[in-house]
């Protein structure tokens, strides 16, 4: 598929500055358990901009700007107050204030800013589409200064609050993670968590105004949200955090940009709208993390899982040969194939025959061991009843690596503890 | 006893008597009452904590007592009342105090590394919108071993025991080089190697001429590892040196039987209109 430079590189590089900067400032929504915050600002900066054109007549950047950032604190504050007043949760809170704002911003359009270029369509769906270069088709036949010059004024829009996104989050770093980690700690220091959260908050205003009219407020309700929330499945610390949802937020963009026309061009059906179809590979990413992310994922518990079963079924059946020995038994119990199997190959039992090798013995008397030792704590020192603790104990000898210290030589069932004095 | 209403331009009737607090005092609040949603949980609380020693905060649930913490150090508002740290307003002294939050206050799976942790109690010295630098770091390293954590200083903080996650707490205060330690129960819930660990510190710090205010809950050991109590039940019931206020006498009057009269009082100014004072 060839992209045609001036029918794609606007509408993508739109879908990617609004990705970046949604992103960036996400991270901190879902670290502070807000997410919903970045749903309510998408919407409730609406009347804002209403009421600034309104006023001013006009509808360039910076308009708009200020009156979704007033809208913004606005948003903050009614939350808190009807939190206050309401003695309601967050969401719930936030779901009035955003719900009730956006209801207000649509009236207003339909009241007063009738036949205006402002619709409340746009602001839900977004129009990357529209975002249509007319120029020149070829590339060569241009110089840097005519692309400059022809690049729409919302391209513009979201450099500039791109640039100030990462001039935010790269300046401030220590400062949002000190408010988002501990904020009582933080303000007791000087470094207010309230000042922050409105700093944090403008900015998420600003950076939703400026990504919403290209791409529409479910991407960017999807990017401030789903790139953190990827991200928080594959790191552990916060920078790398923030890298990792950059990169899928772009990675989405790109690829839920070239398949929203890829994909059904090769269907034979018509194109579909590319901030749908970035959202839902932000989901589709999403998916794939919460199944195959290395601590957190699905893939990795049932791997984790399996290999704890593998170890407890060994350790098992060395524990019962190793019984069975102590009591000059021999062994023909139905002990499952495999893992007898395993423990010849790893030569813990003889290959002829079910008997323990040396280091066979050595190895099912440290759990036989574990499990006698703990078995007399549990009665000794935890009280149990002596008929109660051979199914903890059991569980324990293959968690703990540990072992309590103190030891009788002989558990609560008279038999001997491996490795003490009395054996 | 007084109910902590102040009416403007008058000293209540407890503190008229009182001598100036005095400005060696770590910390003095003057007559501080505190509502949640206008409903008071202290009281008229008058208290001059003693340099260089180590003071139990101790109180049945409820009685205010990180209530008593956050609003000393303006994290929830006070309805009326003053307080200072060696005479001057939290503000001016920040540097020289320490707060340790409850540990559950946190949210523990939060991507950041123990040593982050104690990074945070540098960023005063630090300062806005600059990294962390070096000498900070080993500063927070040092605080690290002291808490005997310095192995797992790159660990994620969700992969610490509750025990090793209170000491990271520990280790952030010692980083800050306070005057002044206010410790929200660092001892709940921990194993007994923190327990060790934390009656350790505390006893440097009053060696090194430190101060710590402490919300304790296990009464058994509150003679053995403080030298001064403050017992609290939504009003400072007594305070002072331990072999004097922590008698079976004032243990009662602080555990034994709700104060009724004082919170239906409270349950009536919740509902009224009326301002708290």
């Amino acid at each position: 598929m060839m992209l045609s430079p001036a029918l794609d590189l606007f509408p993508l590089l739109a879908a990617i500055l609004a990705a970046v900067c949604c992103a960036l400032l996400g991270n901190f929504l879902v670290l502070r358990r807000i997410s919903l915050m970045g749903d309510a600002m998408s919407h409730s900066v609406l009347p804002g901009l209403v009421i600034a054109f309104l006023i001013t007549g006009s509808r360039s950047a910076p308009v708009m700007f200020v009156g979704a950032a007033l809208a913004g604190i606005a948003t903050v504050v009614l939350v808190e107050l009807i939190k206050r007043l309401g003695r309601v949760e967050p969401g719930a809170a936030m779901g009035v204030v955003f719900s009730v704002l956006f209801a207000l911003g649509v009236l207003l359009i339909e009241r007063a800013a009738r036949n205006t270029e402002l619709d409340a369509d746009c602001v839900l769906h977004g129009q990357l589409e529209s975002l249509v270069w007319d120029g020149p088709s070829s590339w060569s036949a241009l110089g840097l200064s005519e692309v400059i010059q022809a690049a729409p004024p919302s391209i513009w829009t979201l450099v500039i609050t791109c640039v100030l996104a990462i001039l935010l989050v790269v300046v401030l770093f220590k400062e949002l993670r000190l408010a988002a980690f501990d904020p009582a700690f933080g303000t007791s220091q000087g470094f207010s968590a309230t000042a922050l959260h409105y700093v944090l908050m403008v900015f998420v205003a600003g950076a939703t105004v400026a990504a919403f009219e290209a791409v529409g407020s479910i991407l960017v309700i999807a990017m401030l949200i789903v790139p953190a929330s990827i991200a928080r499945l594959l790191t552990d610390r916060l920078a790398s955090q923030i890298m990792v949802s950059v990169v899928a937020a772009i990675a989405a963009a790109v690829s839920g940009y070239i398949g929203s026309f890829a994909i059904p061009d090769a269907l034979g059906v018509t194109e579909v709208n590319a901030a749908g179809s970035m959202t839902v590979v932000l989901g589709l990413i999403l998916v794939a993390a919460a199944a195959l992310g290395p601590r957190y994922g699905v893939l990795a518990s049932i791997v984790r899982r399996g290999r704890m079963a593998r170890r407890i079924a060994l350790d098992n059946l060395l524990a019962s040969v190793f019984r069975a020995e102590e009591r000059g038994r021999s062994v023909s119990a139905a002990v499952r194939s495999s893992t007898l199997a395993r423990a010849r190959r790893r030569g813990f039992v003889k290959p002829d025959a079910v008997e323990l090798t040396e280091t066979g013995r050595a190895a099912a008397a440290a759990v036989v061991r574990r499990h006698r030792m703990w078995e007399s704590y549990l009665v000794d020192e935890a009280g149990l009843a002596q008929d109660h603790v051979h199914a903890p104990a059991e569980q324990l000898e293959h968690l703990m690596d540990t072992t309590p210290n103190e030891s009788t030589g002989r558990d609560p069932h008279g038999r001997p503890i491996p490795g003490t004095s009395s054996d | 006893m007084t109910t902590g209403v102040v009416h403007p331009g008058h000293l209540p009737e407890s503190l008229a008597g009182l001598p100036e607090h005095s400005p060696d005092s770590p910390l003095s609040i003057h007559a501080m009452t505190v509502a949640y949603q206008r409903k008071p949980v202290l009281w008229d609380v008058d208290y001059d904590a003693p340099a260089r020693s180590l003071v139990a905060i101790v109180g049945p649930n409820g009685a205010g007592k990180s209530t008593l913490i956050k609003a000393a150090l303006g994290l929830v508002p006070r309805a009326t009342g003053l307080v200072e740290f060696w005479g001057e307003p939290f503000k001016r002294v920040r540097d020289r105090v320490a707060y340790v939050p409850q540990r559950e206050s946190v949210d523990w799976t939060f991507p950041v590394s123990a040593l982050d942790v104690v990074c945070m109690g540098r960023y005063r010295r630090v300062g806005w919108c600059r990294p962390v630098g070096r000498a900070h770091r080993d500063a927070a390293m040092a605080c690290l071993e002291r808490v005997g954590l310095v192995d797992l200083a790159r660990r994620q903080i969700s992969q610490l025991s509750g025990g090793q996650q209170q000491r990271v707490f520990l280790a952030r205060a010692l980083a800050q080089e306070a005057d002044l330690y206010i410790m929200d129960e660092p001892f709940a819930g921990v194993d007994a190697a923190t327990e060790r660990a934390i009656v350790e510190l505390l006893a440097e710090l009053r060696d090194a001429g430190k101060t710590a205010l402490v919300v304790h809950h296990d009464l058994q050991t509150v003679p053995q590892y403080f030298d001064q109590a403050l017992l609290l039940n939504m009003r400072v019931v007594a305070a002072g040196a331990i072999d004097e206020v922590f008698t079976q006498h004032n243990l009662q009057k602080t555990y034994g039987g709700k104060l009724t009269l004082l919170s239906e009082a409270a349950e009536a100014i919740a509902r009224s209109d009326l301002r708290v004072r």
